[in-house]
């Protein structure tokens, strides 16, 4: 990868590898409240069915997974654990945070035991808003991040350079 | 990326020091510690189960909740009575409007308002339905703690026209937020109890498919069957509800036995499911068969929908007379009951939540003693919590 950290990937070849990223994500799932299921129902129903944007659901540990949905309300006793995990991950690796209560604290904004937003802790790539958001929401959050991760340049990310989106 | 804030560093001062104490229970004496979760996939959620084993066998166990708790009872504190509908939808998240409902008659109790009888019976159709959501998720997802995963896509393809069925009526897949005191926000759409019959006969199909896929399977009867045994005396102690008392042989469920004057139960014909056994077995037995129930008892108020109004009259704002009330029902994962206390505010002064998942789990230090390894996540699966219902 010298010519990807030295900055002088040939744009072909920055292309080609987003687009072999972007359909072959490996998704751990970080199942916290009601968002949990209905990401089972995107991941696992027949009616949704993510394999088919290129997403694998079933990650073995959290250092397999290229992308982390976190859905549900994270409280203040989970969140060491969650930024344990992520931390855990692989680079590159992405966020995507599904649900009010993710997102924001959602109707718990007011609560005293919860995070009012991951992005507090973590570098969130996706906001998906609803409480809960429907499936089809999900999907099309996980269609925006490959659109994203289409339009990377990996030479500015690993330079460690703010990441610019064309 | 921002650093913590200090109140997220003194929770985890807080968690740390929880983690401490179970460490130093689990330090003790000899033996090899086994930490499942928060973060494990056979939790239902972020529960975590610690035990200490002797080479396979479990010497103790504990269970450490508070990973999701969202602080329910002081947020219906500072909420209008119609607010807290939307809150308390999100405890038992997979059978939503169930949760809706204690809360809903004891408001009803202390304003002394009836609903309507057609109110009663749409209510009782969706707690039903509401059952049903929950229960299929369960026979789901017991299959994915015995390593097969074919059960769950069954699962989720029956329930999403089940949730379809409730997103038609309350406009919410998930948590519908319909119930009103004294009635409901809507009347039933065009067309909907006809297809709410063939979703009712598609659901005993699936029902009869988890028994000829999980239910006869060899595998899973020597994995479940006197695996978990919890006497019925034992369960009565430690305060167990729903279908984890039934199945050890205690003919008790609210929806016969509670008296409850706002749903419609007693004007149906069904049965209360009970087994004598008491172990893994009969607890997912006794659940298969309340699928079934639901599904008739949800066939039988289609039938016999009486007309009318289905909302009686309630003063525009809301103010619940000063007193206090404590209903409980039957609720998919056991008894839940609501203690309301009005001191005649547009909001509840004080609301207690008895949910049944935190009592059902508080059995399993003493289910859990002498056990082997893999048998504690089939009977975590069968005893059947959500973490929002213990945590909340």
């Amino acid at each position: 990868m010298g010519l990807v950290e030295s900055g002088k990937m040939p744009k072909p070849l920055t292309s080609l590898l987003n687009t072999a990223r972007k359909y072959s994500l490996w998704a751990y799932q970080w199942g916290l409240a009601c968002c949990a299921i209905e990401m089972g129902a995107a991941f696992a129903s027949p009616r949704y069915d993510v394999m088919r944007l290129g997403v694998i659901p079933l990650p073995a540990s959290p250092r397999q997974a290229d992308v982390v949905v976190i859905s549900g309300t994270v409280t203040d006793k989970m969140v060491p654990s969650i930024k344990r995990l992520y931390e855990q991950m692989a680079d590159p690796k992405y966020v995507i945070s599904m649900g009010s209560c993710t997102n924001c604290g959602g109707p718990y904004w007011d609560s005293y035991s919860v995070t009012k937003g991951i992005d507090q802790v973590l570098p969130v790539d996706v906001y998906i808003p609803g409480c809960p958001p429907r499936p089809e929401a999900l999907l099309e959050g996980i269609v925006l991040l490959q659109q994203r991760i289409g339009r990377e340049d990996m030479a500015d990310r690993w330079r460690g350079d703010p990441l610019v989106v064309q | 990326m921002t650093a913590l804030t200090e109140r997220q560093q003194l929770a985890y001062v807080d968690a740390q020091a929880a983690d401490a104490r179970v460490n130093v229970e689990l330090e003790t004496d000899e033996g090899m510690i086994l930490n499942l979760g928060p973060q494990h996939p056979a939790t239902h959620g972020t529960l975590r189960v610690t035990a200490k084993l002797d080479g396979e066998q479990v010497v103790w166990a504990d269970v450490v909740p508070g990973y999701m708790h969202r602080g329910y009872e002081k947020l219906t504190e500072v909420r209008t009575y119609p607010q807290v509908t939307t809150l308390i939808n999100r405890i038992d998240w997979l059978g939503s409007f169930a949760n809706e409902v204690p809360f809903i008659l004891a408001a009803e109790q202390l304003m002394e308002i009836e609903a309507p009888p057609r109110a009663r019976c749409i209510r009782t159709i969706l707690f039903e339905m509401a059952r049903i959501a929950n229960l299929v998720i369960f026979l789901g997802d017991l299959g994915v703690q015995l390593g097969a995963v074919t059960p769950t896509f069954y699962a989720f393809r029956d329930r999403e026209h089940v949730l379809d069925q409730i997103e038609a009526v309350t406009g919410g897949r998930f948590h519908p937020n319909f119930d009103r005191i004294g009635g409901l926000k809507d009347d039933l759409p065009k067309g909907w109890i006809a297809d709410t019959k063939a979703v009712m006969a598609r659901i005993r199909s699936f029902c009869d498919e988890m028994e000829d896929l999980l239910f006869g399977n060899e595998i899973f009867e020597a994995r479940t069957r006197g695996v978990g045994v919890i006497p019925a005396e034992v369960a009565l102690a430690y305060g167990l509800s729903g279908a984890n008392l039934r199945a050890s042989g205690v003919d008790w469920d609210l929806r016969r036995d509670g008296g409850i004057s706002g749903l419609a139960h007693d004007e149906v014909d069904w049965k209360v499911w009970t087994h004598p056994d008491g172990d893994s077995f009969a607890r997912c037995w006794v659940r298969l068969q309340e699928t079934r129930e639901a599904t008739h008892i949800v066939d039988q108020l289609c039938d016999g929908l009486p007309s009318g109004p289905i909302m009686a009259k309630v003063p525009r704002v809301i103010k619940v007379p000063p007193g206090e009330a404590y209903v409980e029902t039957e609720n998919p994962l056991g008894a839940m009951g609501y203690y309301l206390v009005s001191k005649g505010d547009l909001g509840p002064f004080r609301v207690k939540i008895r949910s049944a998942s935190f009592s059902n789990i508080s059995v399993v230090p003493w289910v859990l003693k002498g056990v082997y390894v893999p048998d504690i996540i089939t009977i975590l699966a069968s005893l059947y919590f959500i973490l929002g219902d213990i945590d909340r």
